[in-house]
């Protein structure tokens, strides 16, 4: 009886197992299948390195690097604006602390391109910012299609997935502490960089994933505030899929993308075992 | 130092919501611009729900959604129950971390491998095009189970573990157990998963991108082919009234979350009163 009871139970995560195979599993093997073949000319498949070799060339090693020097910039920035922003949010009253931290997210909830789009008629030659310079007698400046405008895109899109887990963190370390470390005689500043800043070291590592993986992965924001004129990973992709109907390259691609963010979660979780070590 | 504080705070709020703003108010704009402001009107509000194009796409991504979820949160709270049984560590640990996948990879990654997968069982199906409704709904299925997943794995961890064994012992067969004593206790979990994977579904551009074609469209697939040529002002009012649907359901799913607390609560409390009770009788 028990036993048949508790296989009822199990089975009833099959249809799950299921679906997870067959649109997880078997989509992603795809991928690497079409990675390692070319199309013959007669519509066959057959089994190249073509592909993979290709990604050294002129045409996809430079958008390699500036992806992720883009992505890299982008969440160092995110990291300098959100960890004050955690911190004050954490001296807020308790009461307002729930209602601030939705403040925060609720941007995240208008839909990106609606985001974005907004962005360039803020920075546009006769946007928002260049109507006020002009209406005050400035000349107009422009704004949009230089790299800070990409950057400045995924910094807006990204920054509260730094904030979150950040916060998160911090308002749960014990206030007993810092005034431990007061009492032991640190001032403010050692307070933040021996007590706070290890104690919230994992918030800084989820938020450094959840903001690196999107932004490296990105191609709306690098189309529409670039003009067009940086080309990422993700602005790749889409085109070998959408427009030159590469699916061989485009899913070489994507595979060299999750290799990198394999890579990147790799080393995160490593510092984040290592922190926890140290603290324990 | 306070004072610092509360200035920077105040800054980042107006960074994050400047665009939100721009939204709102161009959307309310007299003349047909995104950038200078002549006067207050609500043409482009009426425009919408005149443009028959707009009204098709809405319906399309309201019922995506709601499809979407309903199955994701079926399947997923299903899986949720059967996940904590399992006896063998390797085999949950296999199974959680390939349902993460797709929040874990980037959702381009997510909407290219499962476009690979129509295209093959579209050659083997020897089909002209599968794409459209079908592997769109099948796409927001797969991304949202594991959300659904992560909000009701917490309530049945809390939940009293013999509550349905006493429900077995009172003679209800396993199936009912579940229905009538198991999902009550788990429903504010599978509530919240629901309307997470109902805002998610609603807001998704990339995965839906990937795997659909054509007549198909959702909302953010439209909103992005309307920003490829020029954008009038009713775009905005689109977003607008989307962003208050979002904040309405956010609102509301925190109000269900408080009250289920309050509720809990209350009820620890009156067990506690029982049981002084208890003690001052004996």
């Amino acid at each position: 009886m028990n036993k048949k009871r508790s296989f009822l139970r199990t089975a009833a995560a099959y249809p799950h197992m299921v679906w997870s195979v067959l649109f997880i599993v078997v989509p992603l093997l795809f991928v690497l299948y079409y990675a390692l073949t070319v199309e013959n000319p007669d519509g066959s498949f057959s089994f190249s390195f073509a592909n993979i070799t290709a990604l050294g060339s002129e045409s996809y090693f430079p958008v390699f690097i500036r992806s992720i020097c883009f992505a890299v910039v982008a969440t160092v920035i995110c990291l300098l604006l959100a960890y004050p922003l955690a911190y004050a949010l954490t001296q807020c009253k308790v009461s307002s602390q729930r209602m601030l931290i939705m403040l925060v997210m609720l941007p995240m909830w208008m839909n990106l391109l609606i985001r974005t789009y907004s962005w360039m008629n803020i920075l546009e030659t006769n946007g928002v910012i260049n109507n006020f310079l002009a209406s005050i007698g400035l000349p107009r400046v422009q704004l949009l299609g230089n790299a800070a405008a990409v950057i400045l895109g995924m910094v807006y899109n990204f920054l509260p997935y730094m904030v979150l887990p950040i916060y998160t963190v911090m308002s749960k370390i014990d206030r007993r502490y810092i005034e431990a470390a007061a009492d032991l005689g640190c001032n403010g500043w050692q307070t933040m960089l021996r007590v706070i800043l290890p104690l919230s070291a994992s918030g800084v590592i989820s938020g450094i994933t959840m903001v690196f993986v999107p932004s490296v992965s990105t191609f709306y924001i690098s189309q529409k505030m670039g003009n067009g004129r940086f080309e990422m990973i993700g602005d790749t992709i889409e085109r070998q899929f959408m427009s030159n109907y590469d699916y061989h390259m485009g899913a070489t691609l994507s595979l060299v993308l999750m290799v990198l963010i394999i890579i990147c979660l790799a080393v995160m979780n490593r510092f984040g075992e290592e922190d926890g070590g140290v603290l324990v | 130092m306070k004072a610092v504080s509360r200035i920077y705070m105040v800054l980042i709020f107006i960074f994050l919501y400047a665009p939100l703003l721009t939204m709102v108010l161009f959307s309310f704009n007299e003349a047909n611009s995104l950038s200078v402001f002549t006067g207050f009107s609500l043409q482009w509000y009426r425009d919408l729900f005149q443009n028959e194009e707009v009204l098709e796409v809405l319906s399309n991504t309201l019922i995506l959604a709601a499809l979407s979820s309903v199955i994701a949160t079926v399947i997923g709270t299903a899986a949720a129950v059967g996940i904590e049984k399992m006896r063998s560590r390797w085999l949950k640990s296999a199974v959680t971390t390939i349902s993460n996948m797709p929040m874990m990879n980037p959702d381009i990654v997510t909407g290219i491998s499962m476009a690979l997968l129509f295209v093959f069982a579209m050659k083997l199906f020897g089909m002209d095009s599968i794409f459209g409704f079908p592997t769109v709904l099948i796409a927001h299925v797969t991304f949202n189970l594991p959300y659904v997943i992560l909000s009701v794995t917490p309530k049945i961890r809390q939940m009293d573990r013999y509550l349905p064994e006493a429900a077995l012992d009172l003679g209800c067969t396993p199936l009912q157990s579940f229905f009538k004593v198991e999902l009550p206790a788990i429903m504010p979990g599978v509530l919240s998963g629901l309307l997470m994977a109902f805002t998610l579904s609603l807001d998704d551009f990339v995965i839906s991108y990937f795997t659909t074609e054509g007549d198909f469209q959702t909302l953010p697939i439209y909103i992005f082919g309307m920003t490829k040529r020029t954008v009038t002002p009713d775009i905005y009012s689109l977003s607008t009234l989307l962003f208050v649907a979002v904040l309405l359901l956010l609102i509301l799913s925190n109000v269900m979350q408080g009250h289920a607390e309050r509720k809990e609560q209350r009820k620890i409390a009156a067990q506690a009163g029982a049981r002084r009770k208890k003690k001052g009788v004996r």
